[in-house]
């Protein structure tokens, strides 16, 4: 088959894994070799479903001895399988990665023969590529479930990430969708990547040059919208991921019907978009706004509202905290304040330093005012002239997708004997209502 | 220095010149009510004044950025001359002052109209500088890597560094086409030259047989129920496609290759033409 031909199938077999960041580690490159790294990780192009192209994303192969439901290279799928030779596929990276096309590697693939086997081809693979190639850029591995733990090690001192996918946020999920995993195979080479990571930064304490082991850590992969589990036990999940095996990243997947099976959703189910949406915005939250799951959904609330965003849900049923007093306010509750992100609460922090700041500061220094204003205060006051109606705070508050389903703006007869809404009336009408 | 004449200053364009005028306005107790490049065709009504380039002159402003301001505030008035700011003399003139005057702070003043708009100039050219790491594409000539960009800030110093470090056994080739410069790099030295015009030769056989591998990867990556040109176009502008490999059309009259074979045109899933999407 023609390498043209082989991309085609490994690559289109290989879309449906979310994660494509070339982010974790920062490395130069060095004499005699091509590469390098840069710790936040460089986009090298948008496929045309928005998605990030970081690295080259393919599979080794996709046959595959497992028969799981979801997936497009089940065993039972009648599709063209093919395999690349670690050959083609070193060389095939370095000519892209010379071009400025990538970061690297990202390599995954079906189960031939047995995992150790197909473990082994990868190791083939990098080893080409690190040591013939003296290849210093960016390589994210799949670890292969139920390998030997050993090539998992030398795997991982190959690669700059590992992941594992975890592939169903539930066990009774995996059971019935993916028979031939289990969640102990899972969590297996997880934790031993975990521990080889940790051991490693001990190493690298006592000797400056012990081999690295998977510098950028490790991430895993779920699809949302396949089994029945809740935004709730996934956002869990995720929150005990990140603490209890320290991985980087967690991504979620919107499952997009592959094939029909009836334990699977209708082929024509549109996937789950916003909710994955959601999603990450709540693993954001997690991550970088010091949000606790909890706080987020609880078990009455098991689900994100889908008319507006998790934080700002979080707000409106926590108004008592606010206004915030932006000259005074800790970092922390600033990173609270819808419409505030983590570059606007660094720019509010840094230019506090050298005066008061007001709202015309506050838009000065590129902070948008269109959410933030019902929950901040500026030197006491609120934004002037504010004029607080329901109808235009939640037209502020939701998301431009939503504002979509809404009725539209009909004009509206000023008079001068209403008595404006007050901030209470809104409240009440914003948390009831949605 | 209010009852003195107004005046225009006028440099040689280069930043050392910049910085004279820096030296002159402390030097004549004057503020200058512009600061333009001497090759400026606008016609000016107020008299100006020709500041004289003096290694040594600028040497010491420069060297007072650090001392009296911070190494940051240094970095940034360097950022703010490779900007594409048209006021760029202007502003810097006017950041440096306020530095002299208020020291390391001037730095966290972002609601002064000055120090804001300095800063707005450099963070764009930070982010088109990232951009452009990100979306410039090499093509190889005979083992030689070349690549096009059109930038509206200079960011080619700014560029060197990344891919020096990332390729050291490589020659390449960056060509500035919007500031006639180019980046030149042969193991291990780099160097910068104006450059009038770059003629390349057409892509050979290796070359366009790995550009259609590309774009055959482009299009395959993609999810054709996920398709979302909006968010494409908000991560990647649309000026920089010009020059990408992924968007460059097919040149039809080439034969069939040795690493892959072309489908036909009805066969290879587009997604960069909106019409075949539903």
């Amino acid at each position: 088959m023609e390498l043209l031909d082989k991309l085609a199938i490994l690559a289109d077999a290989a879309k449906y894994d979310a994660a494509c960041t070339s982010s974790g580690v920062d490395r130069a490159g060095q004499k005699g070799g091509i590469g390098g790294a840069v710790s936040a990780g460089l986009c090298h192009s948008f496929a045309a479903d928005g998605r990030c192209i970081s690295l080259l994303k393919v599979l080794f192969t996709n046959s595959c001895i497992y028969d799981c439901k979801y997936c497009v290279n089940r065993r039972s799928n009648d599709t063209r399988r093919t395999a690349f030779t670690p050959r083609e596929l070193a060389e095939l990276t370095i000519q892209f990665y010379r071009r400025n096309y990538i970061e690297g590697l990202f390599l995954s693939s079906g189960i031939v023969k047995s995992p150790d086997y197909t473990c082994e081809q990868l190791i083939k693979t990098l080893t080409l590529l690190r040591e013939e190639y003296h290849f210093f850029g960016y390589i994210h591995v799949k670890a292969i479930p139920g390998a030997d733990d050993s090539l998992i090690q030398r795997l991982g001192l190959l690669a700059d990430r590992m992941s594992v996918n975890i592939e169903l946020p539930s066990q009774q999920g995996l059971q019935l969708l993916a028979p031939d995993k289990s969640k102990l195979a899972i969590l297996h080479p997880m934790g031993l990547i975990q521990r080889k990571v940790n051991e490693n930064s001990t190493d690298l304490v006592r000797y400056r040059h012990a081999p690295k082991f998977a510098p950028a850590g490790q991430s895993t992969q779920m699809i949302v919208g396949a089994t029945p589990d809740s935004d709730y036990q996934i956002l869990n999940l995720t929150q005990s991921l990140y603490r209890r095996f320290g991985l980087k990243r967690v991504f979620f997947s919107a499952y997009t019907p592959v094939q029909s099976d009836a334990l699977l959703p209708a082929l024509d189910t549109k996937p789950p978009l916003l909710r994955e949406h959601r999603l990450y915005q709540a693993d954001w939250l997690l991550r970088f706004y010091g949000f606790d799951a909890s706080e987020l959904l609880d078990e009455r609330h098991p689900n994100f509202n889908p008319v507006v965003d998790p934080k700002c849900n979080w707000a409106l049923n926590h108004m008592e905290q606010f206004p915030v007093e932006v000259n005074t306010a800790a970092y922390e509750m600033l990173l609270r304040v819808p419409g505030i992100g983590v570059k606007s609460a660094q720019r509010i922090v840094t230019a506090r330093r050298s005066g008061s700041l007001d709202f015309a500061g506050l838009k000065k220094i590129g902070v948008v005012l269109k959410r933030a204003q019902y929950f901040v205060t500026c030197r006491g006051k609120p934004v002037e002239g504010l004029k607080i109606t329901p109808d235009g705070a939640m037209r502020a508050l939701i998301s431009e997708r939503s504002a979509a389903m809404l009725p539209q703006n009909q004009a509206e007869q000023l008079s001068l004997f209403d008595p404006p809404p007050t901030r209470e009336d809104v409240i009440k009408c914003l948390t009831g209502q949605l | 220095m209010p009852d003195r004449p107004a005046v225009i200053y006028r440099y040689d364009g280069s930043f050392d010149g910049l910085l004279c005028c820096v030296f002159e306005s402390y030097a004549r107790r004057e503020t200058p009510l512009d600061i333009r490049p001497a090759d400026d065709p606008q016609a000016v009504l107020f008299p100006t004044h020709e500041v004289p380039t003096d290694a040594d002159h600028a040497q010491r402003v420069f060297a007072s950025l650090q001392k009296r301001i911070s190494s940051e505030a240094q970095r940034q008035v360097q950022y703010a001359f490779l900007s594409c700011a048209d006021d760029k003399a202007l502003l810097i003139y006017r950041f440096i002052r306020l530095g002299l005057r208020h020291g390391a702070r001037v730095m966290s003043m972002l609601t002064n109209d000055t120090v804001c708009a300095v800063d707005k100039a450099v963070r764009a050219l930070l982010n088109e500088r990232h951009h452009l790491l990100e979306f410039l594409r090499f093509s190889d000539f005979k083992g030689v890597l070349v690549a096009t960009i059109e930038p509206k800030n200079f960011v080619l110093p700014l560029m060197q560094e990344h891919f020096c470090s990332r390729f050291p056994e490589e020659r390449f080739l960056i060509y500035d086409k919007a500031h006639g410069m180019a980046l030149i790099y042969r193991p291990y030295s780099a160097q910068i030259f104006s450059i009038e015009q770059l003629e390349l030769p057409e892509a050979d056989e290796y070359e366009l047989a790995y550009r259609r591998l590309w774009k055959q990867y482009y299009n395959s990556i993609a999810i054709e129920t996920r398709y979302n040109p909006r968010c494409r176009m908000g991560h990647m502008p649309k000026r920089f496609w010009g020059h990408m490999t992924e968007f460059e059309q097919e040149q039809r009259r080439l034969p069939h290759t040795a690493a892959g074979q072309v489908l036909p045109a009805s066969e290879t899933t587009d997604l960069s033409s909106p019409t075949r999407i539903k």
